[in-house]
């Protein structure tokens, strides 16, 4: 079974790497500038897929260059920004954008640096509270007898 | 035959750890001091035996023995020397073989360099160290043995990911190693201290060293990683928040906040639950991010291949470790005697801040790297964390620690005078809150953000020199800079460079996202280009064969008003073992900026897909990551953070720690009362007068803490 | 520190071993991503086939009546090799109809491989730019969707068919829709 994994994955592995030889596609920038700066910007919020937490913009696999030749056609189409994202993500889910959503489920990821900045600050509070209520132990009281009698205390 | 001695040098080093993990504890049970010295041995031997079982590997490597299945999976006779040997490590059991070397190294250094902690302590943290190695050595014997043959034994390897094969990603795994390992030391510090139930100032003195060491490896081994991003990956990226990234951005978060907290442990002798959990907290990241990549939950470049049963033994593995750390902890921590309280402005509130911000800020990117999982995990859900999320949070919670910053070298222990560091910073205030203004003025909107890092670099950069001037009176006196900036103790100057630098960074970062100019174009050999005043010329695009790949190399000439610069030549490779397609920038560092160059791919008719970038300022990162650890080393290496170091004669003459620590060191009394000379009845640790004095200098008569 | 902050680094720690431990199930690839499509209708396309002069195949083809596999391969991909086998045992020994894409290939090299290992598929198209793979989510070959007969897909295979994939998913979720 552990061989099975292995090999599945050395072989998933290899056929992302084989794709150097797929036929490819250049990277033409759109005619009008703005339409460019506008695909640009989208890029570098889309996901690559094969790639570790890069954009399409910043990798150079050849899904990510397909991605970014289809996000220019949709620019130069009409669609906005938002269009071209949920084209997206009909297609591969949320998955694909960068920047998480913000809903229901990303509520604590994305109030998470208030809430811990909120449990951090009690939790060293906490910490350095003189704890009044924890009784003298009995080294303790023997340790203020000898000093209340003028002592040194080591 | 080689590798059957690295076998059964890790099989005694095994039982010799195991040894070394429980015995010193029965000697501290019984009192035997003899036996308690004998956790030194150990080590050494531990050491010793890890050595011989990486130099068998390493060896196997050298001369491609591929009847050891680690060498034939990983190595290839036609790779350079380098990188054979940077194979060593650059798989799942080498590096686990590096871990287990450089953690019965730092032991090895414990045993020796820590001679002037109390035995009994130093036994403690030994057999912690031990019992760690113990837990590695496991592992490996059971689940990634390095030495298992392979028979018959093929011809040639495997290769390496030739994406491996270069010489910044060769030191980059090493200095990571020592980093994160090096934190296992202050874990073991911490754990010893809560077995004993005790945490002194003298406690906080002795985990700082180890700990900076280890902060400088870090420091250097992520800038490291990152640099051959920048060269290697995409196109300039060098950061991408992947899980492995922050695995190793999260220790370094935890070290820093570690640093700052046990000044505030040594100094006022307060915050100790914290800063142990701190110390546990830091070496699990650590964990965690061997945990990660080796475990299949998450998929990253780093990853190694995946192997649920190995990963479910690395989870026991951290369980343990981990959950019996923090156990032990949430036992125990009643036991540290609890901290007083500090006024708002005290240079200990500035250092809270900074731990409270730093360690929320490593707790965010844990939720942020683990959201995915743990989304899939409840409902099958997949969502991607990426950089946004990151770059929000760290825009919150680290301006705000970057403003203090400013602040807290000049704020006072106990009391400080915040309106009077106010006033000395000025000028800083002033001039950032300008730079911010003349930022944002003519697109408030789209440049709040680049203002705000600008402004909070420079903010950064002058409270730094400000406070170096205070110190040493440049700016009215400057003719007796150099002979006032040597008398400054050596942390001091090691913590205006740390912080220096990582203004330098936060600069380079602004300026080179907020711009970069970037061209991608079609160009014909004798097309020119100009990109961020500089005017890239492709002369020529030509085959080219290295020693396992084939390539395109184009060669740029780069002008600046018709003066020459420079020439570039990236490469679009092709790897023939394992099949694998990369791309190499030509790279020019000049001050101002990178010029930067990329050919892709052929576009038909004579043209190339190219992209030509001029990054402003971007070496201020290296730079600025350099001057960080430079001015950790320079820390360590003053004398004053290695116990035992005599002090010099004149500073020995002070007896009382007023309201000056950062000059004045603690006289060599505590030093003297942790040597025993003879094995006495060990109570605790140090017995020291440190905590009586510290606390109230002015009385004469010594209460109790 | 009082009685109940000392336990919360523990407690959160827990926690998170907890999720690890649910998320390390061996079936479990942290580089699949799940298809979105599934219970969504089979995208609409229009691809010419191997075949010179033949109608281009459209997502017509697909409502058949009856479930059909569409299965996304490419000569220069190993891995599909690898799965050749099981392709031919469904569509001959099965009789499921697959429907096969050339992904980002060349016709010839295309005609090729299946030439040399012989060809599972009633009918293969090609997909040269790659965009009907982007139009159904696929991130790399081979991926293997399967269609119920009225053109809904109801589940998409990642990676190779082979091993325990074929028993324990694709053939119960094949009788299921039966």
């Amino acid at each position: 079974m552990r061989v099975v994994i292995i090999a599945f994955s050395l072989l998933v592995a290899s056929a992302f790497s084989g794709a150097s030889f797929a036929v490819a596609v250049d990277d033409k920038p759109l005619v009008d500038p703005a339409q460019e700066a506008a695909a640009r910007a989208l890029m570098k919020e889309i996901r690559c897929l094969v790639c570790q937490n890069q954009s399409i913009e910043d990798s150079n696999a050849d899904l990510a260059k397909d991605l970014r030749h289809l996000v220019r056609e949709r620019v130069s189409a009409g669609d906005t920004a938002a269009e071209v994202r949920a084209f997206l993500v009909a297609r591969y889910g949320d998955w694909v954008l960068l920047e998480p959503p913000f809903n229901q489920m990303t509520l604590f990821l994305w109030g998470s640096p208030f809430l811990i900045l909120l449990l951090v600050v009690v939790g060293v509070y906490s910490a350095g509270k003189k704890s009044t209520s924890e009784p003298l132990s009995r080294t303790e009281k023997a340790r203020i007898k000898k000093l209340l009698k003028g002592g040194d205390v080591t | 035959m080689i590798p059957e001695i690295g076998h059964f040098a890790l099989i005694v080093a095994l039982i010799v750890s195991l040894m070394g993990a429980i015995v010193p504890h029965m000697a501290i049970a019984r009192g035997d001091t003899r036996l308690m010295a004998m956790a030194g041995q150990f080590a050494y031997a531990q050491f010793l035996l890890a050595t011989v079982a990486f130099a068998a590997l390493t060896y196997a490597y050298v001369i491609s023995d591929f009847s050891v299945l680690n060498v034939a999976a990983n190595s290839h006779t036609a790779k350079p020397l380098l990188y054979k040997l940077s194979g060593v490590w650059g798989n799942h059991e080498g590096s686990l073989m590096l871990w287990i070397l450089i953690l019965s190294l730092f032991s090895a250094c414990v045993a020796y360099g820590g001679k002037n902690l109390p035995l009994r302590f130093r036994s403690r943290v030994l057999a912690v160290q031990s019992a760690l190695l113990v837990g590695f050595l496991l592992f490996v014997l059971l689940t990634s043995n390095p030495f298992e043959r392979l028979d018959p034994a093929p011809f040639e390897g495997n290769g390496l990911n030739p994406l491996l094969q270069d010489p910044g990603l060769a030191f980059h795994p090493p200095m990571l190693y020592i980093g994160y390992v090096g934190l296992s030391v202050a874990f073991s510090f911490a754990v010893a201290a809560l077995i004993e139930g005790e945490v002194t100032p003298l406690w906080a003195r002795w985990v700082r060293p180890w700990t900076l060491a280890a902060w400088v490896f870090l420091t250097a081994g992520i800038a490291l990683g990152s640099w051959w991003a920048y060269y290697e990956l995409g196109w300039g990226g060098w950061w991408f928040w992947d899980p492995v990234e922050n695995a190793s951005f999260m220790p370094w978060l935890a070290a820093t906040a570690l640093l700052h907290s046990s000044i505030v442990v040594e100094k006022r002798d307060a915050l100790k639950s914290w800063t142990i959990l701190l110390a546990i907290v830091a070496f699990s990241f650590s964990l965690l991010g061997t945990f990660l990549v080796r475990s299949g939950v998450l998929t990253s470049v780093h990853a190694f291949a995946v192997d649920p049963e190995r990963g479910v033994f690395i989870l026991a593995f951290l369980a343990i470790i981990i959950g019996g750390s923090l156990a032990l902890f949430a036992w125990r921590a009643p036991k540290l005697t609890p901290s007083g309280i500090f006024s708002l402005s005290s240079r200990e509130s500035a250092l809270v801040l900074n731990n409270i911000l730093l360690a929320t800020f490593a707790a965010v990117v844990l939720v942020g790297t683990l959201y995915p999982l743990v989304l899939e995990a409840i409902n099958g859900v997949q969502i991607t964390v990426g950089p946004p999320f990151f770059e929000f949070a760290a825009t919150i919670l680290m301006s705000p620690l970057i403003v203090a910053l400013g602040f807290g070298p000049l704020l006072a222990w106990k009391r400080g005078n915040i309106s009077r560091a106010a006033q000395i910073l000025l000028p800083a205030v002033i001039i950032s809150l300008f730079v911010f203004w003349i930022t944002i003025w003519h697109d408030a909107a789209g440049m709040i953000m680049t203002g705000v890092g600008i402004g909070l670099g420079s903010w950064l950069m002058l409270s730094v020199m400000l406070e170096i001037n205070k110190k040493t009176n440049f700016w009215i006196h400057p003719r007796g800079f150099w002979r006032r900036a040597k008398k400054l103790p050596r942390a001091t100057w090691g913590m205006s460079l740390a912080h220096a630098g990582l203004g330098i960074i936060l600069l380079a970062i602004t300026v080179s996202e907020a711009w970069t100019e970037e061209t991608l174009r079609l160009m014909k050999v004798g097309d020119s280009e100009l990109v961020g005043g500089y005017n890239f010329t492709l002369e020529e695009v030509a085959p080219v064969a290295g020693p396992n790949y084939t390539a395109v190399r184009a060669h740029f000439l780069v002008e600046h008003n018709g003066n020459f610069i420079a020439r570039l030549a990236p490469e679009d490779r092709v790897y023939s073992d394992p099949p694998m397609n990369t791309t190499e920038a030509g790279i020019y560092p000049l001050i101002r900026g990178d010029l930067y160059a990329v050919i892709g791919e052929y576009a038909g008719s004579n043209a190339w897909s190219v992209r030509l970038y001029f990054k402003p300022l971007i070496s201020g990162l290296w730079l600025g990551a350099g001057l960080m650890a430079l001015g950790g080393l320079i820390s360590l290496s003053d004398r004053r953070q290695r116990i035992g170091a005599p002090a010099s004669k004149k500073r020995l003459a002070f007896v009382s720690i007023a309201a000056k620590p950062a000059k004045v060191p603690k006289p060599a009394a505590p030093a003297k009362a942790i040597k025993p000379k003879k094995p006495t009845k060990p109570t605790k640790m140090a017995k020291a007068a440190t905590p009586k004095k510290r606390t109230k200098p002015k009385k004469s008569v010594k209460t109790g803490a | 520190m009082n009685s109940f902050m000392r336990f919360v680094p523990l407690l959160i720690v827990s926690s998170i071993f907890i999720v690890f431990l649910l998320m390390m199930g061996g079936e479990r690839n942290p580089k699949e991503i799940k298809s979105v499509l599934i219970g969504k209708p089979v995208p609409a396309f229009s691809l010419p086939t191997l075949q010179e002069g033949e109608a281009p195949l459209t997502e017509a083809a697909l409502k058949t009546g009856k479930p059909i596999l569409v299965n996304f391969f490419a000569s220069w991909c190993a891995p599909c090799r690898a799965e050749h086998d099981n392709l031919m045992y469904l569509a001959h020994e099965k009789g499921i109809s697959i429907i096969g894409i050339a992904y980002k290939d060349t016709p010839e090299k295309s005609a090729a491989f299946l030439a040399e290992l012989g060809t599972p598929f009633t009918n293969v198209a090609q997909d040269q730019e790659g965009r009907a793979g982007i139009d159904w989510g696929i991130t790399g070959v081979p991926e293997t969707f399967l269609v119920s007969g009225d053109g809904i897909i109801r589940y998409r295979h990642w990676g190779p068919i082979v091993g325990d994939g074929l028993e324990k998913r694709l053939l119960p979720k094949l009788e299921e829709i039966q």
